[in-house]
């Protein structure tokens, strides 16, 4: 729509100009910088296991811990390390191998949990990182680490980089979309945060919106009773005309933003309703997602919501699920935590597959930190739990320029310290980062008059796995 | 806003900072930026991680042979400078900066650099730690604007409309909509000016800012974000603005009110100033750590809100950018690090949330209802120790000799769980594995006779099995458990678990007492299972047998042994589990645990508030090696930054030392920063522009020199806050209008000279108060504990741990609670209140002393549609129709004024009625909309008016909310 005849008392080139240099300071306007190289991913989906997965029980594999049962982990293998309050306090560091069978799965013979089998029929198409580290040991400090490359809030979310480097791909959406799930089974489950999709010093165009699959998919969306789209188209019309004599009048470049910003909104409300709207998906679907995915808020029903969202160009869908903590009750509880994630997570990778959207889409798997191999709490032979570990955990990625079946990484006999190939949250973060086209050392942005990066001052691109 | 810093310095830079050809290069001004920016990171004031030894921020280092052997810098010597070499470069090993920096100069700056270093390559000291001086050029704000405009032949803007202004010095002065009163005898500008400063409300709303810089909120924050209580210290920042409280005595009092001699109550709540920070709940974490944490944030705090400093640089390292040492920080840590706090919230105490220290508010009626309620319960609890005292011997011989018929009960049908339980003589089969919340229900005959009790026996085939239940039911029996074991599973909240962990020599059984008798031959016993490992076997039993007589095994066995072979601990368990079984001692002890919980209760009632003490013997401090609190270096003691005048020797080396030295006349910084914020508040620019930063790295200052003239001016009034503010909006630069005007736009885009009023959008607090205040909803009571106003649901549930946090779901208040101003709005930190978030409200989890300004869609759909904007616009409407008249425009012009001080001109009111007749016919036609529109919120409707009309005023109204003008100050 033009605003050109509410220009009168301006020339056309000096608005231009205006605007122009309005638009320095005024980030809506600016084009987004573009990726600095071709990207081999449009987008994310980061299916976020808030709580710490035992790596032990699904990912690495220690064949040798049989025998180990109930010994003490020997003290050179647990070095110095820091333990949570919740171990430090303990006489004995029993070995509590893990209860789970594993085997070898595909061309690739990737050595996986039997807690996984949906899952390690992707194992062909899987890039397992074992070696994974970080520095923090409570569940905040670390997922927000995870989050933001810092312990302390404040800093952009991933996401919220990837959507002030690269913008959106479509205009009626938000490119940062957070969807979180609550676990079926009794457990305890983390708390989270919203800064954790939070877009820190960024300006706040770039979080993350919060989108579920009930009333309001997003706050507010919906009209109030009574009030009809064409109400509200009407009434829209009532505030623009008003806003655009005010325009004429001031000539703020913001009010024309605001006018800008009140049509999205319409736009919005039409097209996410339709996005979050699951009854119009095939039956079957259901059955790939398993019985799960017919409920609202389920990690199986957001697995569906997020690959709607990556068809539409959404640039980066983060899932979160909780309940990973297992301090006690590992095996029951980590048994329905698979339950709830395991089919849902090989339904999207096969979606995305079967859509050829998997060449383009980096799906990442993984929680914000390991778990030990010695029991926290009494250990029998089918009870046991585990304690916070920094040290090592595995996290997968699949789908848009990783090497699948592929392996990165080792760590030593008990899970506990890497032997080979280590890899800091900021080689992840870079390597994501790569993938969208996108140098970890150049997507930068001054808060305090320094340039921040999502790595912080560290990071390393891990070529090793990049197909 | 905060991201344009370096927009706005680089714009700043291009239009008022270059040198003119032929005028000498400065180095503040033109040469400082481009090092800063470019060359610093490796080559400045970080000693430790110097490239090459080689150091640019000071011209002797600068001059001396770097590691290559050539100077960097020769004065007057362009060719013998290897600066010059280095930045005019073509190689790729040599160009400075280096590639891998994604830096690079510009022609103008290299130019720049090079005729810097041919003119002598003066260095000047950081402008901003220069003392302050009055120029002589100006002796108010408008003189030093004007000065401004000149220079670059512009003109100012004309005043603005006296309607614009009544609206903009109310909101700015207290954050409402001007009062039909404070206009109704047409009061002259500087009359109507000192009314606004006399409101309470202006308090109200210059606190705002500061519990943004202080991270004032209702939680803790991190994992576990439960409550704390501090409000009495915000309700004190209320108070002192409205005081007019000078601002060195604000700093003081904050900083070390409890170290003033004789300390008032009053003066001990203003040191909550500083436990504002986050505190760490989560089970497990390390009290040293977040002891560094907090400490930290303190420091950094204190220097970003006092300075002007971004001390959080130097925690791990020297600033690369500004002349702060890690030895300064650590320094400034020693203040803050004598606190008696533990490190970690008090986890396990439900009844005190506040983490010590914090002082108890007066409060006479609750602490009358604790004696009452403790003299209530000493008799009680006299009688329950009587009972204790009773003989045990008797009643063990009795029970040790009893023998109980227990009778098999016939299991006849079992359904639910994963797997379809099996039946097999007389033995229920659960399993293999269960993974979910289930319902088991097994349905078996009962024999006759006034059964009293059942025992369930759980054993497995597996070497091993483990069973998880929250439930037990027998039909509709009430149970008690006679083995406190399993007392979880009655408790009917599904939450609560209790474990079986057996073996085929260990199986496990449980013990009931039926309170009711059973009735007919069936009854169905439901086992609400969570999970299992392991198939389980379970038998049923049951006694007619008096369950006085009924014991688990291993009290049985205490009850054989002969009294003196009972160990202490045994002997302990057996009076327990008698006590347990005595229907009286029940009765008392539940007595007194129900006094006792109301004692608490009501304890929990009694308002504390977070404090600051000092420590007797002070707490060793020590530098921590990159900043890691299990790393300590060598040991510091409380200083002042080196670069900054010492800290007088009168003064002690404490609190109370650091807060008068903040405020003492030789530091060059705290007035600077304090006006420059104040200047913020009004322009909602800084003089400059990063309010946060003034170091190195930050913007220069748009008018130095009135920088300077506001703050001596500020000091010698005696640090007179509410005169400062007084100068700054009686001024014809903040009075001018707002519009953007042909020439001085296209020269100063950014309006960075002041060459028209400040436009931009309200706070997140006052587009909402702004509403509630025109629609007449709005509470104006001042202080007290925050408050729940209406909330989307489900976000608190989404996020927060229920275990962790009682108060996992948003419990929405009532009544005034929904319509009180919005800086009593609850703040939880992890979950913030949506309305302040999506207008860039901070999370209050670090100090914040700037927020932006962003102009969102998702700002649309909530004025558009969140339930406090929809009641507000129907209450709106109710105004306009029974104020403004019987006209439809005379309403609508009402609707106008109340919201925007204006009325609406002819264009706009063509606008509005057009829309008004659209809507009045929509839902007459179309009444059931109209009432589902007119029921949202709380607040009720005025029932007398008609409802397609009231509808059509409530859309009218929306529409004004959602105006640009409206949640806009111009």
């Amino acid at each position: 729509m033009s605003t050109e005849s509410s220009l009168a008392p301006f020339s056309r080139r000096n608005w231009l100009k205006t605007l122009a240099l309005a638009s320095l300071a005024n980030p809506r306007l600016f084009a987004s910088p573009a990726a600095h190289f071709a990207p081999r991913a449009k987008r994310v989906i980061w299916l976020t296991q808030a709580g710490a997965p035992s790596q032990i029980d699904l990912f690495d594999y220690k064949p040798g811990l049989a025998s180990q049962f109930d010994k003490d982990l020997p003290d050179s293998v647990r070095g110095e390390q820091r333990l949570t309050g919740m171990t430090s306090g303990q006489k004995r560091f029993p070995v509590a191998p893990s209860v789970f069978q594993f085997q070898q799965h595909g061309r690739s013979g990737m050595w996986l949990s039997e807690l996984l089998p949906h899952t390690a029929k992707f194992a062909d198409e899987i890039c397992l990182i074992r070696s994974l580290h970080t520095e923090a040991i409570n569940h905040d400090p670390a997922m927000t680490l995870l989050q933001t490359g810092h312990q302390i809030g404040g800093r952009p979310a991933f996401g919220s980089w990837v959507s002030y480097g690269l913008g959106s791909d479509n205009a009626d959406l938000p490119a940062f979309v957070a969807l979180i799930s609550r676990p079926s089974g009794p457990t305890n489950a983390q708390p989270l945060h919203e800064r954790m999709w939070g877009s820190g010093f960024l300006p706040s165009k770039y979080q993350g919106v919060r989108m579920s699959s009930g009333k309001d998919p997003v706050l507010f969306l919906s009209d109030p009773p009574g009030i009809t789209a064409e109400r509200r188209r009407a009434m829209l019309d009532d505030v623009t005309a008003l806003n655009r004599l005010k325009f004429a009048d001031y000539h703020d470049p913001e009010t024309q933003a605001r006018i800008d910003q009140y049509e999205l909104a319409f736009r919005m409300q039409a097209a996410v309703p339709d996005l979050a709207d699951l009854s119009k998906e095939p039956t079957d679907i259901y059955d790939r997602y398993g019985p799960e995915s017919k409920k609202p808020g389920t990690y199986a029903a957001n697995c569906i919501l997020a690959r709607r969202l990556a068809e539409r160009g959404v640039r980066f869908i983060q899932l979160y699920h909780r309940g990973w903590d297992q301090h006690n009750n590992l095996p029951s509880g980590i048994r329905s935590q698979c339950h709830d994630t395991d089919q849902p997570t090989a339904a999207l990778l096969a979606e995305l597959k079967e859509r050829g959207m998997l060449e383009d889409t980096l799906v990442i798997w993984g929680g914000e930190f390991g778990r030990t191999v010695y029991s926290q709490g009494v250990l029998t032979p089918d009870n046991h739990g585990r304690d916070h570990h920094p040290r090592c955990f595995s996290v997968w990625m699949a789908g848009a320029g990783v090497k699948g079946g592929h392996v990165h990484g080792e760590t030593d006999e008990f899970s506990y310290n890497i032997v080979r190939d280590p890899v800091h949250i900021h080689d992840l973060n870079a390597t994501a980062l790569h993938l969208l086209g996108l140098d970890h050392t150049r997507l930068t942005s001054r808060f305090q008059g320094r340039d921040y990066r999502l790595t912080d001052v560290h990071g390393h691109v891990l070529k090793d796995i990049l197909s | 806003m905060r991201h344009l810093i370096p927009f706005c310095a680089a714009i700043l830079f291009a239009t008022l900072a270059e040198p003119l050809s032929g005028e000498p290069v400065r180095y503040n001004r033109d040469v400082r930026p481009i090092l800063s920016d470019n060359c610093f990171a490796c080559h400045g004031p970080d000693t430790a991680n110097q490239k090459s030894g080689l150091r640019l921020d000071a011209r002797e280092a600068a001059m001396k042979p770097a590691k290559s052997g050539d100077p960097a810098i020769v004065p007057g010597e362009v060719d013998a400078s290897a600066l010059v070499a280095r930045i005019l470069s073509d190689d790729e090993d040599e160009v400075m900066p280096p590639p891998n920096s994604h830096k690079k100069l510009t022609a103008k700056q290299k130019d720049t650099l090079r005729r810097w270093i041919a003119e002598g390559a003066e260095y000047e000291a950081h402008w901003a730690f220069v003392p302050p001086v009055k120029s002589g050029t100006g002796n108010s704000i408008d003189d030093f604007i004007l000065a401004g405009l000149q220079e670059k032949g512009l003109q100012p803007s004309p005043p603005a409309s006296r309607e614009t202004l009544l609206r903009r010095l109310s909101l700015d002065l207290t954050g409402l909509p001007p009062k039909a009163v404070d206009l109704s005898d047409d009061p002259d500008l500087p009359t109507y000016i000192d009314r606004l400063l006399q409101s309470p409300h202006h308090g109200e709303h210059m606190a705002v800012g500061w519990l943004d810089a202080a991270r004032f909120a209702d939680t803790n924050g991190y994992q576990v974000d439960r409550d704390r209580e501090l409000w009495p210290w915000r309700d004190w920042v209320i108070d002192a603005f409205n005081a007019n409280l000078p601002f060195d005595r604000f700093t003081i009092e904050q900083l070390a009110g409890d170290l003033l001699p004789n300390a008032t109550l009053d003066q001990k709540i203003a040191t909550g100033f500083h436990r504002n920070h986050m505190l760490n709940e989560e089970g497990g974490i390390i009290a040293e750590e977040f002891l560094a944490e907090y400490t930290a944030d303190r420091v950094e705090t204190t220097a970003a809100v006092w300075l002007g400093q971004t001390f959080n640089c130097a925690r791990c390292h020297d600033h690369k950018y500004d002349p702060i040492t890690q030895r300064d920080f650590y320094a400034m840590k020693a203040f803050f690090h004598n606190v008696p706090e533990r490190g970690i919230g008090i986890y396990s105490n439900p009844v005190r949330t506040n983490a010590p220290p914090f002082v108890r508010l007066p409060a006479p009626e609750l602490e009358a209802k604790i004696s009452g309620l403790t003299a209530k319960l000493k008799p009680v609890e006299e009688k329950l120790n009587s009972l204790a005292a009773g003989d045990l011997e008797p009643w063990a011989k009795k029970l040790a000799a009893a023998t109980i018929e227990w009778q098999p009960l016939e299991p006849l049908k079992a359904v639910g769980g994963d797997t379809p339980p099996q039946i097999a003589d007389k033995t229920v089969l659960i399993g293999p594995q269960e993974t979910r919340a289930n319902d088991i229900v097994i349905r078996v005959g009962i024999p006759g006779g006034n059964i009293t009790s059942l025992r369930l026996e759980c054993t497995t085939t597996a070497p091993s099995a483990s069973f998880q239940w929250s439930e037990l039911k027998v039909g509709e029996s009430k149970l008690r458990s006679i083995d406190a074991a399993h007392i979880q599973v009655l408790d009917k909240d599904r939450k609560t678990r209790s474990v079986l962990s057996v073996a085929p020599d260990k199986p496990v059984q449980a013990l009931f007492q039926l309170e009711s008798a059973l009735a007919g031959a069936e009854v169905e016993i439901t086992l609400s299972v969570e999970n299992a490992g392991g198939p389980s076997q379970w038998r049923f039993f049951a006694t007619t047998n008096p369950t006085e007589l009924i014991a688990p095994a291993g009290i049985l066995a205490i009850a054989a042994k002969e009294p003196a072979q009972r160990s202490d601990a045994e002997r302990n368990q057996l009076t327990d589990f008698r006590l347990a079984q005595m229907p009286d001692y029940r009765r008392l002890a539940e007595e007194v645990s129900a006094l006792k919980k109301a004692i608490a209760e009501t304890e929990a009632e009694i308002p504390t508030t977070l404090v600051m003490e000092e420590l007797g013997e002070p707490r060793p401090t020590f530098l921590l090696m990159r900043g890691a609190y299990d790393k300590p270096g060598e040991q510091v003691a409380a200083a002042t930054p080196a670069v900054l005048p010492p800290l007088a020797d009168g003064l002690p080396r404490n609190r109370l030392g650091l807060a008068k030295w903040l405020v003492s006349p030789e530091n060059p910084l705290t007035a600077r920063v304090v006006v420059n914020r104040y200047w913020q508040h009004f322009f909602g620019t800084g003089i400059v522009s990063t309010s946060e930063d003034f170091g190195s790295q930050g913007g220069l200052p748009s008018h130095p020199e009135l920088l300077d003239w506001l703050a001596l001016t500020f000091q010698e009034s005696g640090w007179d806050v509410k005169a400062l503010v007084k100068r700054i909006v009686t001024s014809a630069t903040y009075q001018q209008s707002s519009r953007f005007a042909g020439g001085s736009t296209e020269a100063d885009p950014m309006n960075l000279l002041l060459s028209r009023g400040p436009r931009h959008r309200l706070s997140a607090e006052v587009i909402r108060d702004q509403a509630l205040a025109a629609s007449g909803l709005l509470v104006p009571t001042i202080g007290g504990p925050s408050v729940k106003p209406y909330h989307p649901p489900g976000l608190y549930e989404q996020v927060v741990a229920q275990r962790d946090n009682p108060k996992a779901t948003y419990q929405q208040g009532s009544g005034d609670d929904l319509h009180r101003r919005s800086l009593y709005t609850y703040w939880k930190r992890s979950v913030p209140h949506p309305g302040m978030l999506l207008f860039d409200a901070p999370f209050r989890e670090t100090c914040s002393l700037r927020r932006s300004r962003s102009n969102t869609a998702l700002q649309a759909l909530n004025l558009l549609n969140d339930p406090t904007y929809v009641e507000a616009a129907r209450h709106l409407a109710q105004r306009m129709i029974r104020e403004g008249g019987p006209g439809v425009e005379s309403r609508l012009a009402l609707g106008f004024r109340l919201l925007l001080t204006r009325n609406p001109g002819p264009q706009e009111l063509e606008v509005l009625t057009a829309a008004m007749e659209r809507s009045i016919k929509d839902f007459t036609g179309d009444p059931e909309a109209a009432k589902q529109f007119l029921a949202v919120g709380d607040a009720g409707t005025d029932e007398t008016l008609n409802p397609a009309e009231l509808a059509a005023y409530t859309m009218l109204a929306s529409t004004l909310i959602n105006l640009d003008e409206t949640i806009t100050k111009e």
